[in-house]
């Protein structure tokens, strides 16, 4: 019943830990694929963040650091800095990303650092069991909204693409999803040109990527994949934001 | 030795730091260390190196973390509430074995403080400011010529055992001028890197940087080995001066500016009969125990002379290990010692 792939290079052979219908999985994939597709396994340099995904430094086949939580953007900046030529990349959830780490974030697309986000938007904390993420949609019940997210006590979720696409240093920003195979295609695209962006020294890069997580949405699988699509997808709008030449 | 020039003391760190083969330099603003940022940017850009005025300390530190796993010599500087910053990325940097030279030129404290000189932050650098077991290398330089060869020091020590190093001063000797003589060419041993994050270039396994063990008995094995690479280094990196002590009626203990003050005050005493001696730890951690025990018998006592409310003395009562008395005079708030207040503190503990 499962369709057997063709296992890219820059992935191990090793079977991922997350739970049955989280996004994590392929997400991890379409990052390898783009990096067996543009031949920059040997250069890239990857950076894992503090979520569910903490150990993903395990799975990828390049080089890779562990970042404190939410400071995986300033360890990809030293990085960076070092070796100009090579590709790096932060893989962050959106508690990691947009509450912990937002300064971190925002300065380095700020300074235009030629590195890549994957930005894993799942509208809750996985790894922590289920609390409220900045991301969080109003209404969304979760360990620490038990009652939903109320704008007057909780504030309002932040979109993320919106907010850096309106910094001069980010290159390219996009929204992207995986609850479909024609969306699986697009965000491959995205975040192809994600790293072609940085392979161009044109700027930061970020691709935010819907995303499910069953576990702590208390929903299954298929039931996820629903609910992403009528409740994530008005709240954050796919599309690009911003795919700039800053070469001007 | 060659150029001989006059400079000031934070300034010679930076170019300390420098001819140490140093291309990387990731900082904050905070007084009274700012000559060091400024003097990098104007340096970096020069020798094709990078200077980063970072968002926070926080992201300092973790750019730290990042060059230093990419196999560079990487240094990060800051004053006190900036170091307590820091401390986050100390632990995780520690823990993932990365060489990196921090600097801390010393505020007083708590809270924001004042920009005064101050040696309050003994117990966050050497007894660890952050989680878990680890430890930082402890200089604490007394002059601007130390300033320069403890910095250069303080690189090959970090590269030599994968631990980060730490520069302690205060604003005396970060704003102090004076002459400072440095060699021609420092001589850099070749610190192979071979677990250093460069890319695969697909003809080797990858190398990964991490400070997480899930696994316990993983854990705990990184944890021992932690603590045999600490041995190691308190058996061959222990810095200390042991001056005028062989036939001292009372040895004190100080460090860094103190230190200064202190060697006045010992002529001033010999002027009035008084055999005044001095052990001056040059590495905090390793705390140089050693010198105290061999000295403990000394006739009289111990008098501890710090810039905080007791923090050093702690470690010479443990080294003395009861067989003397050990007395403290400290003064905190930027307010500095003179030496007229240590000579009568002494004579007082004599009488
Ligand atoms: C400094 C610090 N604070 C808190 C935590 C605990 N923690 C681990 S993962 C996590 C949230 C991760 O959520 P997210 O980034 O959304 O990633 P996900 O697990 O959903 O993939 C938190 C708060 C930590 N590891 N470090
Ligand atoms: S808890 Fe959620 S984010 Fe984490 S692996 Fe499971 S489904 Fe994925």
């Amino acid at each position: 019943m499962a369709v057997v792939f063709k296992r890219p290079h820059a992935l191990k052979d090793v079977s991922l830990p997350y739970c049955p219908g989280c996004s994590h999985g392929i997400i991890h994939r379409l990052v390898a694929e783009v990096i067996d597709e543009l031949g920059v396994e040997g250069e890239a340099i990857g950076v894992s963040s503090v979520g569910c995904t903490y150990n993903n430094y395990l799975f990828f086949n390049c080089d890779m650091a562990q970042a404190a939580h939410g400071r995986a953007p300033a360890v990809a900046t030293g990085i960076k800095r070092v070796h100009p030529d090579h590709v790096v990349f932060t893989y962050q959830g959106d508690g990691d990303l947009a509450a912990i780490g937002t300064a971190e974030i925002v300065h380095a697309a700020a300074r235009g650092e030629k590195i890549t986000t994957i930005f894993v938007n799942n509208a809750i904390y996985g790894m922590t069991s289920g609390q409220m993420a900045p991301t969080t949609l109003l209404g969304q019940v979760t360990q620490t909204t038990p009652y939903g997210r109320k704008p007057e006590l909780h504030g309002y979720p932040i979109k993320v693409c919106e907010m850096l696409s309106t910094l001069e240093g980010a290159a390219f920003v996009e929204r992207v999803s995986v609850h479909d195979i024609k969306n699986i295609m697009n965000a491959k695209k995205a975040i192809k040109k994600a790293f072609q962006t940085q392979l161009d020294k044109k700027g930061f890069s970020i691709v935010e990527v819907l995303s499910t997580c069953p576990t702590n949405w208390g929903l299954e699988p298929v039931e996820a994949i629903q609910w992403l699509q009528e409740n994530m997808l008005p709240a954050y709008p796919l599309g690009n934001f911003k795919d700039k030449d800053m070469e001007v | 030795m060659g150029e001989k020039l006059l400079m000031k003391g934070n300034e010679v760190i930076a170019e300390a730091a420098l001819r140490a083969g140093c291309r990387y330099y990731f900082g904050y603003p905070i007084t009274p260390q700012t000559e060091i940022a400024h003097y990098m940017a104007k340096m970096m850009p020069k020798v094709n190196g990078t200077f980063i005025q970072a968002e926070s300390e926080v992201a300092a530190i973790n750019m730290v973390y990042g060059a230093a796993s990419a196999g560079a010599r990487v240094m990060t500087s800051s004053s006190s509430p900036g170091i307590s910053l820091k401390q986050e990325g100390i632990s995780y940097a520690s823990c993932a074995e990365l060489p990196a030279v921090i600097v801390n030129i010393v505020r007083c404290g708590p809270g924001l403080g004042g920009i005064l000189p101050s040696q309050g932050d003994y117990f966050q650098a050497v007894k660890g400011g952050g989680h878990g077991d680890y430890k930082l290398v402890v200089l604490a330089p007394y002059s601007v010529q130390e300033l320069y060869e403890l910095t250069v020091e303080a690189f090959n020590i970090a590269d030599r055992y994968r631990v980060l190093a730490m520069i302690m001063g205060d604003g005396t000797l970060g704003q102090m001028m004076e002459a400072v003589e440095f060699r021609d060419k420092e001589e850099t041993p070749d610190f192979k890197k071979d677990w250093a994050l460069t890319g695969t270039g697909m003809n080797r396994e990858h190398n990964v940087v991490t400070s997480i063990y899930i696994k316990p008995e993983e854990l705990e094995a990184h944890n021992i080995k932690l603590q045999k690479k600490y041995e190691q280094i308190a058996l061959n990196e222990t810095r200390v001066e042991v001056y005028n002590c062989d036939d001292a009626d009372i040895i004190v203990a100080a460090y860094g500016s103190v230190a200064r003050i202190v060697k006045n005050v010992i002529k001033m005493a010999q002027k009035e009969g008084i055999k005044v001696g001095l052990i001056r730890p040059i590495t905090l951690w390793p705390f140089p125990s050693k010198a105290f025990e061999k000295y403990a018998q000394v006739p009289k006592a111990f008098l501890t002379v710090e810039l905080s409310a007791g923090q050093m003395v702690e470690d010479v009562r443990l080294a003395v290990n009861g067989k003397n008395n050990v007395h403290f005079y400290g003064r905190m708030g930027g307010m500095l010692p003179t030496q007229k207040e240590i000579l009568d503190r002494i004579k007082q503990i004599l009488k």
